[in-house]
């Protein structure tokens, strides 16, 4: 039995976005955020630019606004958070629909709501249009530490190891007839837990048998991917600079 | 005089709790040949498999791949020799990718560039897996799992294949499958397998472990019509298989 075939947030495409050398990719996102964030929260327009940014790259690459909208859902809970400000706020209020919202609180929400939507929106882009592997290999290409992105393809990789054989012992367990109902019951859950942490630990060390088999010598090949040439770097600029120059024109004009 | 592929003379370990897993165990495997290691379970054999590329070391005896010896000094070399397809495909593949994996032994042999390249793809072919080179590992079935494994051994070119248990959990087209591209391999081969017509088609020699120890060593057929040694070391073919008709 074969766990379920997902493929996480990646939506296989052949769009130019697609195409684009994963450490290009993440460096524009990581530029583009960095932007967005240091944007001062009163620059209306700015943030119009760079949702318009985000909507055109998301139409160059093909992922339907749609999905984008739906995959945004993740953000709900910092929304729910956002939202709390303006009760708590200190003075000066204001009315709104008859409630008294605090003016310094009804900022603080619109400036995490819309820098918050923006970097999830952005990053959301980027692992719809780049697969993990490509990530893993994208930040081993940014030189990020080898053993990072390593323990970050473990997990990928064993999650869905981990996650099936859990599921196999959920159905052992109904099948003898337990329904976990009752809190009383949770002990079956919690053995299971704990044979489940045995099992992994057990696997690690098999997996690391079979690494040595291999010649592994406690540090991983560097990693395989390719020099992305000057032009798809210049091509992926275009979103990061254009929000860095919409942030700059509004910290000029707010400095003004 | 050529040197025996693998050569195990007086090798005897005990786990740390005491328990002897291998007591005495004297093997010697000409190049080319293909063996079947049998035996029931706890009988020692995949204990055996991991001191023939040194992941154990021995209590006492000494191993040899090729004429080198098993040794600290020479363990990089043993174990481009020794190439170790284990049990569950998962544990051997971990990377994010089929490519990536096979890629993992040849590059910890120093390969990089077009050289590793046309290992992976050799290896992949050789397997009739060259398609799923982008792909990640658990998005395989399990028969394709294996075929993988069985590439990542191959990449780095070993001399000696050892494969445990290779037909577990196998469907019998898949079992077919692994067969037909095993007997394409020019490498001497150990198979250890409960399979016992496997063994039969695949392997000329058969040895039997027990207890720590070789009781039987002979052509696959005979070790295979003997009801007696077979029951004493908890074998059994199969309801209505003869191998003395086959």
């Amino acid at each position: 039995m074969s766990g379920g075939h997902a493929h996480g947030l990646y939506r296989p495409g052949h769009s130019a976005v697609h195409r684009l050398a994963p450490q290009v990719k993440v460096a524009a996102t990581l530029a583009f955020v960095v932007a967005v964030v240091a944007t001062p929260r009163t620059a209306f327009w700015a943030f119009g630019v760079d949702a318009a940014v985000v909507v055109a790259v998301a139409v160059a690459a093909g992922v339907p606004l749609g999905l984008l909208a739906r995959r945004l859902v993740v953000e709900v809970p910092f929304v729910a958070f956002a939202l709390f400000l303006p009760l708590v706020g200190q003075a000066p209020h204001t009315d709104v629909l008859g409630l008294s919202l605090s003016v310094p609180g009804l900022w603080g929400a619109w400036n995490i709501l819309v820098k918050g939507t923006l970097g999830v929106a952005a990053t959301t882009l980027l692992a719809t249009t780049t697969s993990v592997s490509e990530l893993l290999c994208g930040l081993d290409r940014l030189r990020v530490p080898r053993a990072f992105t390593a323990i970050a393809g473990f997990m990928v990789r064993y999650a869905e190891v981990i996650t099936g054989e859990l599921r196999r012992m959920r159905i052992a367990r109904l099948s003898r007839g337990y329904d976990g109902r009752w809190l009383w019951q949770g002990r079956a859950v919690a053995a299971s837990a704990g044979t489940l942490f045995i099992r992994s630990f057990e696997r690690g060390e098999r997996i690391h048998v079979a690494m040595l088999s291999r010649g592994f010598s406690g540090e991983l090949p560097p990693a395989a991917g390719e020099r992305a040439g000057r032009r798809p770097w210049l091509v992926a600029a275009v979103p990061a600079v254009v929000a860095a120059l919409a942030a700059a024109a509004a910290i000029a004009g707010v400095g003004s | 005089m050529r040197d025996a592929a693998v050569e195990v003379r007086g090798l005897a370990y005990s786990y740390p709790d005491g328990s002897h897993a291998l007591r005495r165990v004297d093997l010697a495997i000409e190049p080319g040949e293909r063996v079947a290691l049998l035996g029931p379970n706890g009988a020692g054999k995949t204990t055996l498999v991991l001191h023939l590329n040194g992941i154990l070391v021995p209590g006492a005896g000494e191993i040899r791949i090729g004429g080198m010896p098993v040794t600290k000094e020479n363990l990089k070399e043993i174990r481009r020799r020794v190439g170790v397809v284990f049990q569950d495909p998962d544990d051997q593949l971990f990377m994010p990718t089929v490519r990536d994996d096979v890629a993992f032994g040849p590059a910890n042999l120093g390969l990089r560039g077009d050289d590793l390249d046309e290992a992976v793809r050799t290896a992949l072919g050789a397997v009739g897996m060259s398609g799923a080179a982008g792909r990640p590992p658990h998005h395989l079935s399990f028969g394709q799992r294996r075929r993988v494994a069985l590439a990542t051994v191959l990449a780095m070119d070993p001399q000696i294949l050892v494969l445990d248990e290779p037909t577990s959990n196998l469907d019998p087209a898949a079992r077919r499958d692994l067969a037909d591209i095993l007997v394409t391999l020019p490498v001497t081969a150990i198979v250890v397998t409960h399979d016992l017509p496997y063994a039969l088609e695949l392997c000329p020699r058969s040895v039997i472990l027990n207890d720590g120890v070789v009781v039987a060593d002979g052509p696959t057929r005979d070790v295979l019509a003997d009801t007696d040694l077979l029951a004493a070391n908890r074998l059994e073919l199969p309801f209505g298989f003869d191998p003395t008709r086959v």
